[in-house]
């Protein structure tokens, strides 16, 4: 027994290093910088000038919502479908959904660019075909596109190892019952798979609410997402404390939704 | 047989010893660089890297030095300016511009150069030397010359523009690029007004800002390197932009035209410089030398297509840019500023107005305009009213969407409430 603790210590011991250096000390660096001025003294200011940034803010959550959304509606059918299929199919298909992130996700970024701008792909065969073009690009319409197009395999992956490991003797009993199909799904299905839904949303939400790159790209720049302000404040401006500051918020904002959201696990057994 | 041998040894003793001796005596310390590791940090495509069949520089000096060259690039001052100050990265040589150049020369970030080692410095005309940024001329050899302007698509305007008033023109909306680059996009606006791009005013900063915001009626798009691809394919018509990266989209898409704008440009001096800390401040300067030969520089300055500041190249019948307009136009013929560095606090005023030009959201309806006539448009209140506006937008659509959640959640509990009592 006690020679299997030290060994069970010992495999510990990579994991709580690189968490210490990686997540624990940055974490600190965060806190310390942003209550602190340029000078290392101890400040509220950044806090207050966070004010001007509530609509950023907003804006954020708003998309990372509306993108999450997108993606839960899409990936739920998706990867049901996906484990109905034989082994064969499955596999074939999963490979499918990951393929794209094969490439680079700032690639994918800026050929959607290409793809949505106004002489681009769509319109010039919208114009071909003799409709007119429409305006897709620096839209916020065409950001949230990016962001469910970029974070789409992150929802359908937990759901579809969710309900790939479903015990189907469950369904079956339900049908024995007398439940129809829509039964089915509505009251074995979906609750049993709440697990993955779960951990689908966090892994949208949280990079969608943080992104920058897409905003940047598929938005123009004419309207700031929160990580467009904090990538600016670091690369741009130099200010270290401000860009701190809003991220602590960022990850408070973030924190409180997934404590939402594991509360919702929990009761993941309850009849929806 | 052995004789022969002797005196051929000897002839070739005799010959070749005045240049052993040469190079003994100058060069032993440049053999004992061999082996050794130069870091270099320049921006992206600004060297000539061996695409196309032109000359690979940095191979050309690790073949002639034995020196190493570890190269890296960025992709603006201030990001380039953050990496070196985090103190995670160690490099030897940098390619800032000017401004950049006299704030680390000011925070002590860069080493003198031994300018006795650098006798191709001989290229670089007085004009050049000892330019505001660097007033001594002790810290850096110029490396490309160049100035801003206006690039337009002659089948997407209706005239010629002369102005940068063309970037706020309402006939171009949606279809007008601008930097997204606090430095340059201000320059612009400051042209406009006839400011000084230096100022250290807060009041011509807001009002700079207040005539960037009204931009956003016409819906400009903030760019950086996708002002290729968009200006290429045709996407957008005016474009401010360097010149020398004009002359490239030309030659994809021959509808683009160039201006030099009547209220003035930014004209800016990237130049060589060694950090303080570098580990090998002979090879660093073997670098810069070899930067500053005229055959080197020529390939740099035919693959980059900016401005050279160096006279063998600039002078040079057979450049592929020799006597070119506009890159090398005339002395006076369009007024131009350097950027110098500014005040701590005229940088932090500067972030704080950039960050609300790219948050603020025309009301729609507001033609009336600072620059253009009325002066009532850009007034605090107005700006105000737009940021709530947002705030509301969003803070009901967040609301409506959490206010369903609950009532998700409260009609759940109700119900198992309800079953557990039948």
């Amino acid at each position: 027994m006690r020679r299997s603790g030290t060994g069970a210590k010992l495999i510990s011991v990579p994991y709580v290093v690189w968490a210490a250096l990686f997540i624990i000390a940055p974490l600190f660096f965060v806190v310390y910088y942003s209550f602190t001025n340029a000078a290392g003294q101890f400040t509220l200011d950044n806090i207050h000038l966070l004010t001007k940034y509530i609509p950023t803010f907003l804006r954020s959550i708003w998309f990372g919502i509306v993108a999450t959304l997108i993606c839960l509606l899409i990936a739920f059918p998706t990867a049901y479908i996906i484990s109905q299929k034989s082994d064969k199919i499955q596999r074939t298909m999963i490979l499918l959904v990951m393929l794209p992130m094969w490439m680079s996700f700032l690639i994918r970024t800026y050929s959607w660019m290409a793809i949505l701008q106004d002489t681009g792909l769509i319109n010039s065969f919208l114009v071909k075909i003799g409709i007119d073009p429409v305006h897709m690009i620096n839209t916020g319409g065409a950001v949230i596109l990016g962001m469910v197009y970029n974070f789409l395999p992150y929802m359908i992956m937990p759901i579809y190892s969710v309900m790939a490991k479903l015990d189907f003797s469950m369904v079956e009993a339900a049908q024995d019952l007398g439940s129809n199909r829509i039964n089915v799904i509505r009251r074995c299905i979906i609750p049993m798979s709440i697990p993955g839904v779960i951990s689908g949303i966090t892994m949208v939400f949280v990079p969608s609410v943080s992104t920058f790159y897409i905003s940047q790209k598929l938005g123009g720049g004419s309207f700031d997402l929160i990580g467009d302000v904090i990538e600016r404040q670091f690369q741009q401006s130099y200010n270290y404390n401000l860009g701190a500051s809003l991220s602590l918020v960022l990850m408070i904002l973030i924190l409180l939704s997934m404590a939402v959201m594991n509360h919702f696990s929990d009761e993941g057994e309850m009849v929806i | 047989m052995k004789k022969i041998t002797a005196v051929i040894l000897s002839a070739l003793i005799i010959v070749l010893f005045p240049f052993n001796f040469a190079f003994a005596a100058g060069d032993a310390e440049i053999e004992a660089l061999r082996g050794t590791k130069l870091y270099v940090y320049n921006w992206g495509e600004y060297i000539s890297d061996g695409e196309d069949g032109t000359p690979d520089v940095n191979a050309l000096f690790e073949e002639k030095y034995g020196i190493k060259v570890v190269y890296d690039t960025f992709d603006n001052n201030e990001s380039m300016y953050s990496k070196l100050k985090s103190g995670g990265v160690s490099y030897d040589i940098v390619i800032p511009s000017d401004y950049m150049i006299a704030r680390m020369i000011k925070e002590g970030m860069l080493e003198k150069i031994n300018f006795d080692n650098i006798p191709n410095y001989k290229y670089i005309p007085e004009k050049y030397r000892n330019l505001d940024y660097d007033p001594t001329g002790e810290y850096s050899v110029p490396y490309t010359v160049s100035y801003v302007g206006l690039i337009y698509n002659t089948k997407m305007v209706e005239e010629a523009p002369d102005s940068w008033a063309a970037l706020w023109d309402e006939r171009y909306t949606n279809n007008i690029l601008m930097f997204n680059n606090q430095r340059d996009a201000f320059a612009i606006a400051q042209s406009l007004l006839g400011m000084d791009y230096n100022m250290e005013s807060e009041y011509a900063w807001r009002t700079a800002a207040a005539l960037l915001k009204e931009q956003k009626t016409v819906n400009p798009v903030y760019v950086n390197d996708e002002v290729f691809l968009k200006m290429e394919s045709g996407e957008a018509a005016l474009a401010p932009y360097y010149v020398g990266d004009f002359l490239t989209m030309y030659e994809n898409n021959n509808d683009l035209a160039f201006v030099y704008p009547k209220e003035g440009v930014n004209y800016f001096v990237d130049a060589v410089c060694i950090l303080k800390g570098a580990k090998h401040k002979r090879a660093a300067e073997l670098y810069i030398d070899f930067l500053s030969d005229p055959e080197i520089a020529l390939a740099n300055a035919e693959y980059i297509c900016y401005g050279s500041p160096n006279s063998a190249v600039y002078e040079n019948p057979d450049y592929e840019y020799y006597q070119d307009e506009l890159l090398y136009p005339e002395e006076g013929a369009f007024k131009t500023q350097l950027f110098r560095n500014l005040s701590p606090e005229t940088l932090a005023l500067m972030s704080t107005l950039w960050d609300d030009v790219k948050n603020y959201t025309p009301s729609g309806f507001s033609n009336r305009s600072l620059f253009f006539g009325d002066e009532t448009a850009s007034s605090g209140s107005a700006e105000g009213e737009a940021m709530t506006k947002q705030t509301v937008k969003y803070a009901i659509y967040i609301g409506i969407f959490l206010l369903l959640c609950l009532a998700y959640i409260i009609f759940r509990y109700a119900r198992k409430k309800y079953r557990e009592r039948v």
